[in-house]
């Protein structure tokens, strides 16, 4: 147990340092900015507070950026690291191999927990400020959207361990992490919507895409925060499919967390077997 | 008094290549003991065989009587890569105090190594900012802390200039009249200085000598070389008289065995005014190192040259 809170701290100081958790908060507050500010002008006209309408964008911004910064803090955890030297004196002194990866995998999750809470955090104060009339209770909503993105985040960087563990070369395992990202937020969306178009009798949308749906983690992670907030009020187009869902609520972010745990265990599994 | 390296017949495959073959090695409680061999020899397969992070194709090996990579052996063992590195971004404290903490140490026991290894003044600096020497022996540091039983280094004083590399050494001493034993690699025999209880040399991945270092040569009885400058218009006659060969118009250069040194000594000086100054020169180090690590090869050519006095 101590060394894997070392393992940690060591990557949040490491994090601090080299500048990630400053870049990737800057880059998600600039976005989510975009999106404040962007939001606004037609928050005005609907029925929905300001702050909402905000944490609806920023839930879909987060489905593609919050798996690619998971997954760039991940892939270079392993291969980059017995590359440059640096793992081998850990691999070597008494803690397990399965205390360095969970060390790491917490130590990174932190530093992805700091970058959206700060980024996430001053762009819905934004909202809520420059709207004045918002109300306070669409503020937990942004909480929520802080929590689920540090758990979608939390399972690309298992997921980007896998990558790391597997292969020998950094290069190799960036391609690869690339690869995992594109498949998950955008090829397997892609692939599903043809599914929908291709099945005439209904079935496929039926009993095999809702489960599809949930089964891939940055769905199921949409699915959640579209169904917290009043998804129909903002105009979603998600809203169709979740009354069809296997599950619904705080139960989707079951899929996040059940990858997480699948990941961690398989990443495990191959860093026991790396020859360093 | 159990060993702290037990190896018997460790054979390691690499698909076609052949890295150790029957290598047998012992190291007890606070022996010095020096692995020699080329590039490739199997002085870093063995280390990562004694880390547990491959594991032999043949033979048995125990570390404090612990299987390498245990929790107990990795608890007795204490390793520097030859290639050390740390994370750049952290000061030299926290890579000590990093690894004190993954070791179970004392947190006093960082600024002790620190202070031995002499990089207190440097300690809060970025790595990055580190010489070369500095990062070795913040990688000296790193594998003193903790108290281990067994320090496993690989090429340590490559890279230092003399000075620190006689440190280091004084360092080693310190640390194995404490009951640490010291496995450590080198190219050769002179960069050890003659500083280790017992060396042991590689080849093609088999071991080839294990012993005190007086042993070896001993058991190289490579030949002892005279030169001999003769008084001016003598040489012809000193060469007449000792044998070996003219070198220049003034030398006569011989080789002999070493029981036929004194015998050797007493000629010349029987030659009185003949010879101006004599110059015995043993075979060094680095020569009885390359007559075991290249099969005798030097052997066979100073055997040319036939002692015939």
């Amino acid at each position: 147990m101590h060394g894997v809170i070392t393992i940690a701290a060591t990557e949040i100081r490491i994090g601090l340092r080299n500048r990630w958790i400053i870049l990737s908060s800057l880059i998600l507050l600039a976005f989510a900015l975009i999106l404040v500010l962007l939001g606004s002008a037609p928050g005005g006209e609907v029925k929905t507070d300001a702050v909402t309408v905000v944490v609806a964008s920023l839930s879909t911004l987060s489905v593609y950026l919050v798996p690619l910064i998971a997954l760039l803090l991940s892939f270079d955890a392993i291969a980059g690291e017995i590359d440059r030297g640096t793992l081998q004196l850990v691999l070597a002194s008494p803690v397990s191999r399965g205390s360095v990866l969970v060390g790491k995998f917490l130590g990174h999750v932190a530093v992805l927990a700091i970058a959206v809470s700060s980024g996430y955090g001053i762009a819905g104060l934004v909202a809520f400020f420059a709207n004045g009339a918002g109300e306070a209770v669409a503020l937990i909503g942004v909480g929520r959207l802080i929590a689920s993105s540090t758990v979608l985040g939390a399972t690309f960087i298992a997921i980007g361990y896998i990558a790391s563990a597997s292969v020998r070369q950094t290069g190799t395992a960036a391609a690869l992490a690339i690869a995992i990202w594109l498949f998950a937020v955008v090829l397997y969306d892609l692939a599903l919507l043809g599914g929908l178009l291709a099945s005439q009798d209904g079935f496929f949308a039926r009993a095999v895409f809702p489960w599809l749906l949930v089964l891939n983690p940055a769905d199921a992670f949409r699915l959640y925060n579209m169904s917290a907030i009043d998804a129909l009020a903002v105009g979603s187009n998600l809203g169709g499919a979740g009354s069809a869902l296997p599950l619904s609520g705080l139960a989707t972010m079951f899929s996040p967390v059940a990858w997480t745990a699948v990941a961690l265990g398989l990443s495990t599994f191959i860093l026991k077997r790396v020859r360093p | 008094m159990t060993e702290i390296v037990k190896a018997r017949n460790v054979s390691m495959k690499f698909k076609a290549v052949e890295a150790l073959t029957n290598v047998s090695l012992d190291v007890a409680p606070g022996e010095q003991v020096a692995l020699l061999g080329h590039n490739g020899a199997g002085k870093t397969t063995l280390f990562r065989i004694i880390l547990g992070f491959i594991k032999p194709t043949a033979g048995s090996i125990s570390i404090a009587g612990f299987a390498p990579g245990s929790d107990g052996a990795r608890r007795a063992v204490s390793y520097l890569p030859e290639q050390v590195a740390f994370p750049k971004m952290l000061t030299g404290r926290e890579v000590v105090r990093f690894y004190a903490r993954l070791k179970g140490a004392a947190p006093e026991d960082v600024q002790a190594v620190l202070d031995k290894v002499e990089l207190v003044e440097a300690a809060d600096r970025r790595v990055d900012t580190y010489s070369k020497g500095m990062r070795q022996r913040l990688g000296l540091a790193q594998a003193l802390v903790g108290n281990p039983r067994l320090l496993l280094l690989d090429e340590p004083t490559s890279g230092l200039d003399p000075l620190s590399r006689q440190h280091f050494y004084e360092l080693i001493a310190d640390v194995s009249r404490r009951g640490c034993s010291v496995l450590l690699s080198s190219h050769g025999l002179s960069e050890l200085e003659a500083r280790t209880d017992r060396v042991a040399i590689l080849r093609k991945g088999r071991l080839v000598a294990d012993g005190p270092l007086a042993e070896l040569q001993h058991q190289a009885d490579l030949p002892i070389r005279f030169r001999v400058r003769a008084a001016t218009g003598a040489v012809g006659s000193v060469h007449a008289e000792i044998g070996g060969g003219r070198i220049n118009c003034a030398s006569v250069e011989l080789y002999c065995a070493r029981r036929d040194k004194m015998r050797i000594l007493s000629k010349i000086s029987g030659l009185g005014a003949q010879v101006e100054d004599v110059d015995v020169a043993s075979p060094t180090l680095d020569e009885v190192y390359r007559y075991f690590s290249n099969n005798g090869i030097e052997q066979t050519q100073r055997g040319d040259i036939q002692c015939t006095a």
